[in-house]
Order: structure tokens, then C-alpha cells, then sequence
């Protein structure tokens, strides 16, 4: 109940925000639903966007479990996307159901293993896991865009993006749920979404691994003395997190875009920590919180033609607040305090 | 003399970039020493390189938009100071969000200002810093080793961050030396930002920051939370910096190396003294704890 009122908390400051230039809040608001619903081509992108933000969500989430707090879901989810790309551009000849599982299966080790070297650099260096994992997000951007622009570029075009990979890497002749949304990037991943949604609340709450896993996050010295090692531990949630991440090269290459373009992410990395704090790191709950953050970004982004102030940064305030909203849950005892007092 | 005048321009080069870095991980220092963790340096800088740009532009001078800098820094480091102390939220968590408020607050504002989210109005070449800027942070990092060793208020921030209870028995209230501490360390990292839109460059450009409070906080870390070391840790990273901006467009063997593989430079060499291969570093006892 408490994050519902942090979330609400958040959005509504968020629109009070907007009187500032000049518009009326209660419009902002109505945009913002009218464009994430509205019709079944705005749903269809909300929900382009929700299936991104579940896997950074769980991605982020499964650092919190074990106490790590994963700020590099971007970089990881970058590295996989590029390495996905790259399969289904240099092999075209893998034929169909072999090569969309390659180029995720390659996507995920890409992803994997960026995560793993965060990971590393705690458990094994002790090194701050929030500075390590900013640094390679800046690294993971320099690296494929070079990937991008000097190995595969596209030679159909002037956009700063791969060639497309070879169409027996997309799946989109099977794909139902792309079928229901036409025009839009929506797609059968959202399904399997929500299945390795399920599967990581499987492994958390059902697995001695999860236990493991959860018992380092929530009081490592208890975990230490059970004979559970931390390092291990670490590493593997950074990992993990990181192939979590690198899910998004199922629903960005294989599922719609077909390609790695710069800049496709509108920081779902940095979204993911909002989702993964809405639904306190539960991994059903980010089904829900990445819907709602994925509905806020797709209507912010029409901002920038339903008013004349209002641009698509206004997602990032929303972010922010909502974040804030949720996690300084302080306010109640605050509140209390000063009541006391006064 | 070719190689003369190439070394002299590398280390005006570095020092010149070391500038931001050091006033925002002195910032950072202060914050950290206290107690309360801060990864909203980053957040903190761009705050300070965009009001400086916006009010060193519309007063015609870069000393309008220093003050204006530190300002905003004082009210969002208040506000984060207000989040983690009163409000106990998450420090690292706060700190991101607040990173993320201001760079979407920024175009929020650029928009509403001069109807655009891209870059702010230049400042004329004459009236942005020449120096200044890089007297200051040194001067500053003398002040604050000075300061906190010697001076009664230094040493209760010192105490804040290792041994609050005793802090609290001798009767200074934590609560309130951290709160400065957390609003001063914003108007240093704010300053750190205006060096970028006044000195470095004369306007403030969307996210110019690049990763720099995060750097100035490796460098904290790399400098054992200690004002000099943590200096000569800026110094490193600006030189990787500076390195970088030379290495564009040169030449190896007849090959150009990639741009993107020059660019990254700065943040690997931030890994590789992050992850301790000169020494472990401690931290403050009390570091994150409520």
C-alpha cells in the first residue's frame, strides 16, 4: 500500500511540476493516459516498452536480492544487443529455429558476462559496484558503437545503427501477440517476459540457490557463518543480472528492430531501478510496475506534440520522483515526529 | 622542442580537466567523511554547469554564474541532505534518483527559458574563466586538509563519519553537522559542474558532465578518502582525459585507432584504480549508516 501511495506520491508532484510551465496538470495527466491507452497502436508501443523494462527490472531486482545495487542493466543490455546483432549479421546462413535461440543465447553470454566483471571486481576487489557498473555503461556505449558504426553499419542507411541480420533471426511470422498490435515494435517476447518473470520468482522463494542468493542480500553475516560463501554469491547474482538484461536483445533484435541502433534504449537500465523499487524487488510485482513505468514513458513521450512545454525528459522527473516517492518511505514517521513535536 | 611544447600542452591539458573533478570529489570527500554517502555528485555538477551557464550568460559574467552555481548547489544538496538524513532514505538509491531529477528537470527548465533542451546560450569567449577556476580547487583542497585535521568543526565531521556516538556524547549534534556537510558538498560539486560550462567550455551542453561525479568519486575512493591523495587522484584520471582528447584521430602504424576505443580510455583507467590494484582503501566507519 505505502509504494501504491509512494508511486502516486511521485506522479503527482511530477504534474505539479508542469504548472510551472504554464500548463494545467490535470491535461498533462489526461495525455499521458489518452497516449500510453488510448488506442490499440498506443498500447501496442506501451507494451513495446514494457517488455524491456520487465527483463532490466528483474535484471536490477536480482541485485537488490543479493545487496548489489546493479546500475549497469544498460550497458549489459547494450553489449547484448550488439552481440545479437552481430550473430544474425556475420552468420546469415544459420537456418531458422537454430539462429534466433544462437543470437540470444549469444546475447545473454554477451550480457552475462558483462555483469560477471562487475561482479568480480566487488566480490574479489571490493570495488564500489555503482561506480564499477556506471563506467561500463560509458564502455559498453564506446564498444558498440564502434561495433556499430565501423564493423557492420547499415549500408542502407545514414542512421547510426548495424545492418539488419538475416531474416531467419526474426521470428516475426510466428508472432501472435505482433499480429494483435499491428505498426507497432510490440511483440511475443512480452510472453516470455512474463514467463522468466515467473521462473526468477520460482528460483528467489523455491530454490536453495535463491535462498543462497537472498540470505547474502539480507544479512550477509548470518549467511557467512551458515557457510554460505558471499563472493559466490555476488558474482553469480551480477551475472545473472546481467543476462537478465540481455534478454532485451530477444524483444529489440530478434522480436522487432531486426538491428542494434544507437541510442534504441530511452535508459531502460535506469527505468529498470524504478520498477524494481515499485514492486520491492518482486519479480510478479515488476510484471505490474514495468507496465505502469512503460505506460508513464510512452505517454511522457507524446509530450512533446500534445503541448508546447512539456518535451520527453519529463519521463526522467516522473522517474525520478516516483523513485523518491517510493523509497523514502520516511516520511510517515517524519510526518509523525513533527506532529508529536508540534 | 616539439616534445617540450607537447608535454607542456598535455599538462595544462590535464590540469584544466582535473578542475571539475576536484572540486566535485571534494564535495564528495566532505559528504563521505561525514557519513552520508553521494552518488548524486553527478547530479550535483550538471546543477551547478547549468545554472552557471544560464546566469554567468545573462549577466555577461562567468563570476555571476560561480555564484549562482553555488546556490544551486546549496538547495540540492539541502534537499538530498533532507531525503537521507530526515526522511533515512536509501543513500545510494537517493542519490541516483536525484541524478535522474536533474537531468530531466535541466531540459524542463532549458525549454521553458529558451524554448529548446539542447545546449544554453554561450558566454563571449572574454568573459569566461581563463584560470581562475584552477587556483580555486587547489586552493581548496589546501583549505579543506588544513581545515579538517586542525579545526574543531573539521574534526566533528571527521567524528560524524567514524565514531557519531562519541560526536553525540561530547553534545554536537550529528544530525546537524552532517546536514552542512552535505550542503556544502553540494555547492563544491556545483562549482566542479560550473568549471565545465565556464571554464572548460562557456555554456552548459545536455549531460556534459559524462560520467564525472561518478570519477570524482572513484577518485575519492582511490585517495583512501584523504584530501591530497584524493588530488592527485583527479589528476590521474584528467591525464587519461587529456591522453584521450590527443589520441583522437592519431595514427598507428598507418592505422587510425577507432575514436570509441580512445573515448572509453578515461573509464577503464577509473576501473582499474577502483579495483584496488595500488592498496585497499577503507572507508569512513560510519560511512552509510543511519
Amino acid at each position: 500500500m505505502k509504494r501504491i501511495f509512494g508511486f502516486l506520491l511521485g506522479l503527482t508532484l511530477a504534474l505539479l511540476l508542469t504548472l510551472f510551465a504554464g500548463e494545467n496538470p490535470w491535461n498533462v495527466f489526461t495525455i499521458l493516459v489518452r497516449s500510453a491507452f488510448g488506442s490499440m497502436y498506443d498500447l501496442g508501443l506501451t507494451l513495446s516498452y514494457t517488455t524491456p523494462l520487465i527483463f532490466c527490472g528483474l535484471s536490477v531486482a536480482i541485485g537488490f536480492h543479493a545487496g548489489l545495487f546493479n546500475i549497469g542493466a544498460e550497458g549489459q543490455m547494450t553489449m547484448a544487443v550488439v552481440t545479437a546483432a552481430a550473430v544474425g549479421v556475420l552468420l546469415p546462413d544459420v537456418p531458422f529455429p537454430l539462429a534466433p535461440v544462437l543470437a540470444v543465447l549469444a546475447a545473454l553470454i554477451a550480457g552475462g558476462l558483462w555483469g560477471w566483471i562487475a561482479g568480480w571486481l566487488r566480490a574479489v576487489r571490493g570495488s564500489h559496484e555503482v561506480i564499477i557498473t556506471i563506467m561500463m555503461n560509458f564502455i559498453a556505449a564506446g564498444l558498440a558503437g564502434w561495433f556499430a558504426l565501423k564493423i557492420i553499419p547499415n549500408p542502407d542507411s545514414q542512421n547510426p545503427e548495424t545492418a539488419l541480420v538475416s531474416p531467419n533471426y526474426m521470428f516475426k511470422d510466428y508472432d501472435l501477440v505482433a499480429r494483435l498490435f499491428p505498426d507497432t515494435p510490440a511483440n511475443a517476447s512480452l510472453v516470455f517476459a512474463i514467463v522468466i518473470a515467473v521462473l526468477m520468482w520460482i528460483f528467489l522463494w523455491k530454490t536453495a540457490w535463491g535462498f543462497k542468493l537472498r540470505a547474502v542480500g539480507s544479512n550477509p553475516e548470518a549467511a557467512h557463518r551458515a557457510g554460505i560463501s558471499e563472493k559466490k554469491v555476488q558474482i553469480a547474482a551480477m551475472t545473472l543480472a546481467g543476462a537478465l538484461a540481455g534478454f532485451v536483445a530477444l524483444s529489440e533484435v530478434v522480436g522487432s528492430a531486426g538491428q542494434y541502433r544507437i541510442g534504441f534504449s530511452p535508459d531502460y537500465g535506469f527505468i529498470g531501478i524504478a520498477v524494481a523499487l515499485m514492486a520491492s524487488n518482486n519479480p510478479l510485482g515488476i510484471i505490474v510496475s514495468a507496465f505502469l513505468m512503460g505506460a508513464l514513458h510512452k505517454g511522457a513521450s507524446d509530450l512533446d506534440l500534445e503541448t508546447s512545454t512539456i518535451t520527453r525528459d519529463f519521463s526522467r522527473i516522473i522517474q525520478a520522483l516516483v523513485i523518491l516517492g517510493v523509497v523514502a518511505q520516511g516520511y510517515w514517521e517524519w510526518f509523525k515526529q513533527k506532529r508529536r513535536k508540534g | 622542442m616539439e616534445t617540450l611544447t607537447w608535454i607542456l600542452a598535455l599538462t595544462l591539458a590535464t590540469l584544466r580537466l582535473a578542475t571539475p573533478l576536484i572540486f566535485a570529489s571534494m564535495g564528495g570527500l566532505i559528504s563521505e567523511r561525514s557519513g552520508i554517502v553521494n552518488v548524486a555528485l553527478e547530479g550535483f555538477m550538471l546543477m551547478g554547469a547549468f545554472a552557471g551557464a544560464v546566469v554567468g550568460y545573462s549577466f555577461a559574467s562567468a563570476w555571476a554564474g560561480w555564484g549562482a552555481a553555488l546556490i544551486a548547489g546549496f538547495a540540492i544538496g539541502a534537499l538530498y541532505a533532507f531525503f537521507v538524513i530526515e526522511l533515512k532514505a536509501d543513500q545510494i538509491i537517493t542519490g541516483m534518483a536525484f541524478n535522474l531529477l536533474v537531468m530531466g528537470l535541466i531540459p524542463f527548465i532549458t525549454k521553458i527559458l529558451y524554448s529548446s533542451t539542447g545546449s544554453t546560450p554561450a558566454l563571449l569567449v572574454e568573459d569566461r574563466f581563463t584560470f581562475e577556476p584552477l587556483l580555486l580547487a587547489v586552493a581548496l583542497v589546501a583549505a579543506i586538509s588544513f581545515w579538517m585535521y586542525r579545526t574543531r568543526s573539521g574534526l566533528w565531521v571527521l567524528f560524524a563519519g567514524e565514531h557519531p556516538e562519541a560526536l553525540t556524547a561530547s553534545g554536537v549534534s550529528v544530525r546537524k553537522v552532517r546536514w552542512a556537510a552535505v550542503t556544502l558538498s553540494g555547492g563544491l560539486a556545483a562549482f566542479g559542474g560550473a568549471s565545465l560550462s565556464l571554464f572548460l567550455a562557456s555554456s552548459y551542453s545536455p549531460m556534459m558532465t559524462g560520467g564525472r561525479g561518478f570519477m570524482a568519486l572513484a577518485a575519492l575512493i582511490f585517495g583512501k578518502w584523504k584530501p591530497v591523495p584524493a588530488l592527485a587522484a583527479c589528476i590521474l584520471f584528467a591525464f587519461a582525459d587529456a591522453v584521450q582528447i590527443r589520441l583522437q584521430g592519431v595514427q598507428v602504424g598507418g592505422i587510425e585507432i577507432p575514436v570509441q576505443f580512445v573515448q572509453i580510455l578515461p573509464y577503464i583507467v577509473t576501473i582499474i584504480a577502483l579495483a584496488g590494484f595500488i592498496g585497499k582503501s577503507r572507508a569512513p566507519k560510519a560511512l552509510g549508516h543511519q
